[in-house]
């Protein structure tokens, strides 16, 4: 469960949030970003039902 | 059936009723409970639709930023101040507390309304759902300019699919979506968060003043195109603090708060508030600002806004937004239009009824587009039953007149709450569509008229 959690943390702070922050200072351009964050909302609803269930 | 079943089954029922009796200490919980509680509540489908009407409706940005602040900070304040205190000392659901005043045939009506008011939020979420489903089929979303008339057939056919696909699923599955939008709601507000952000990235903003100067050039070409229209702070603030007048002033949220230990229950909004109320409103007006730089395009269609923003992330937040929005609203109308059919027909009549009337209504994208007048109509028309649930709860005894009227009467019908209820609120409609007032304007005086009117009717009834 502790590793799923990562995994959605990692999904939304990472993939979507982390990554839309770098676009905006330039650094990734908007077609991966778009790429980028669809993995992270794909990786979101696969785990976070398992631990979200348990608590 | 074992014990532990049994034992589960029990507390399932006790958690989730306490429909006619205040709720046992056991069951109450701490304040910071209803932080996580409220966290996604106000992050919902609408927020795509309200924030950009902002933009279109001319509101300056330095006005949207503090305006909606201080709307959301009194918003916050009239939960703790008005509703936990009342929710705290009597433990009741707002329709338990409302049939001990009001008598059960008044709640029936006070019901339909409510479900004729949320059946209308549903149509535009399903509105909303549509916008974003239409994307991928390059079915574009119009907005005619009467406001029964119709967009696209091929949009309309959209609506319509997607309406009683929600109303099956509200009736059939209402809880799975339930659980699903738990699963949702972080991830939809950091996406809404990543839209304002991949926004700003598309307009090239590196500063406060590049900001306000594309803000402004949005308005500009939205003006050039529709008129000059004015949307100024005091109207941000109190539209900002009235949109959820009929959870606050009309004590909806009572039936939350009933499980808090103490008053401190009623800051429990404020996360959710900012979230969804601050943050996703400003990151979906960003969304216009950055269309209208980028194409012209003026019309706040949140499935091509969030498409242009986030891809096919934004897509799906849209439809999940709207969805998770649209469920528990069909499905409250519809328990609300239960009492209508007769009792031996099926439990789920009322929600396919509710979901019906919903998708009727967003066929019409014009009510989705009105929903800045649609949220101040309703606290304006719901919100005065909360004033006679105040009065009775802080004035009937010290004033000397019956507190709980119906329920010491054993009376179905109080008149005296019909009247404290219908005068303000028929001069409210007349001030809002004959005078054309902003609708959220008459939520306050209509709520203080409705408790006035109250006390002074309860004591002439003594008399």
């Amino acid at each position: 469960m502790k590793l799923l959690k990562i995994i959605s943390g990692i999904a939304i702070g990472v993939l979507i949030l982390l990554v839309s922050i770098l676009s905006f200072l330039g650094t990734i351009d908007t077609a991966n970003v778009n790429i980028f964050m669809l993995i992270g909302t794909i990786l979101w609803f696969v785990t976070t039902p398992f631990w979200m269930k348990e608590e | 059936m074992d014990q532990n079943n049994i034992d589960e089954v029990i507390e399932q029922l006790e958690v989730g009723e306490f429909e006619r009796t205040p709720v046992p200490s056991s069951k109450l919980k701490g304040w910071k409970s209803f932080l996580g509680m409220y966290a996604g509540e106000h992050a919902a489908g609408t927020e795509f639709m309200i924030g950009p009407l902002f933009l279109a409706a001319g509101a300056s940005l330095k006005d949207l930023a503090v305006g909606l602040l201080l709307g959301n900070i009194l918003a916050i304040l009239t939960w703790r101040y008005l509703v936990a205190p009342i929710a705290v000392s009597s433990k009741l659901t707002l329709y338990y507390q409302l049939e001990k005043i009001a008598g059960k045939h008044l709640v029936k009506v006070y019901n339909v309304v409510n479900g004729v008011l949320f059946c209308f939020l549903a149509g535009a979420m399903i509105t909303v759902s549509a916008s974003a489903v239409g994307i991928p089929f390059n079915i574009n979303f119009t907005v005619p300019e009467n406001i029964f008339g119709l967009s696209t057939p091929a949009f309309s056919t959209i609506v319509i699919i997607v309406g009683l696909v929600m109303t099956v699923v509200a009736a059939a599955g209402y809880n799975t979506v339930s659980k699903f939008a738990n699963i949702a709601a972080p991830w939809m507000i950091v996406v809404f968060a990543a839209c304002g952000l991949s926004a700003l990235t598309q307009m090239e903003v590196t500063s406060w003043d590049s900001l306000v100067a594309e803000w402004n050039k949005g308005i500009g070409v939205v003006q050039s195109i529709n008129g000059k229209q004015d949307f100024g702070f005091w109207k941000i603030v109190i539209f900002s603090w009235l949109c959820n007048a009929a959870m606050h002033f009309g004590m909806a949220d009572l039936t939350i708060m009933r499980f808090a230990k103490d008053s401190r229950a009623g800051w429990g909004p404020s996360i959710g508030m900012f979230l969804g109320h601050y943050m996703a409103w400003i990151c979906a007006s960003f969304m216009l600002a950055a269309q209208i730089k980028l194409t012209g395009d003026i019309s706040a269609n949140p499935g091509a806004l969030a498409w242009s923003a986030v891809g096919w992330t934004g897509i799906i937040c849209v439809i999940v937004a709207g969805w998770t929005t649209a469920n528990p609203t069909i499905y409250r109308a519809g328990l609300a239009f239960q009492s209508l059919f007769p009792s031996n027909s099926k439990t789920y009549s009322g929600v396919i009824l509710a979901g019906l009337v919903a998708t009727a209504a967003g066929i019409f994208p014009a009510l989705s587009g009105k929903l800045l007048d649609f949220v101040g109509l309703y606290g304006t028309i719901l919100g005065p039953m909360g004033g006679v649930i105040f009065v009775n709860h802080y004035l009937a005894k010290k004033m000397n007149f019956i507190q709980n009227y119906a329920d010491e009467k054993r009376t179905g019908f109080n008149l005296a709450v019909l009247l404290a209820w219908v005068i303000p609120v028929a001069l409210g409609l007349f001030f809002i569509f004959e005078k054309g007032v902003f609708a959220a304007y008459a939520v306050i005086p209509c709520w203080i008229a409705s408790s006035a009117l109250y006390v002074i009717i309860m004591k002439f009834q003594k008399s």
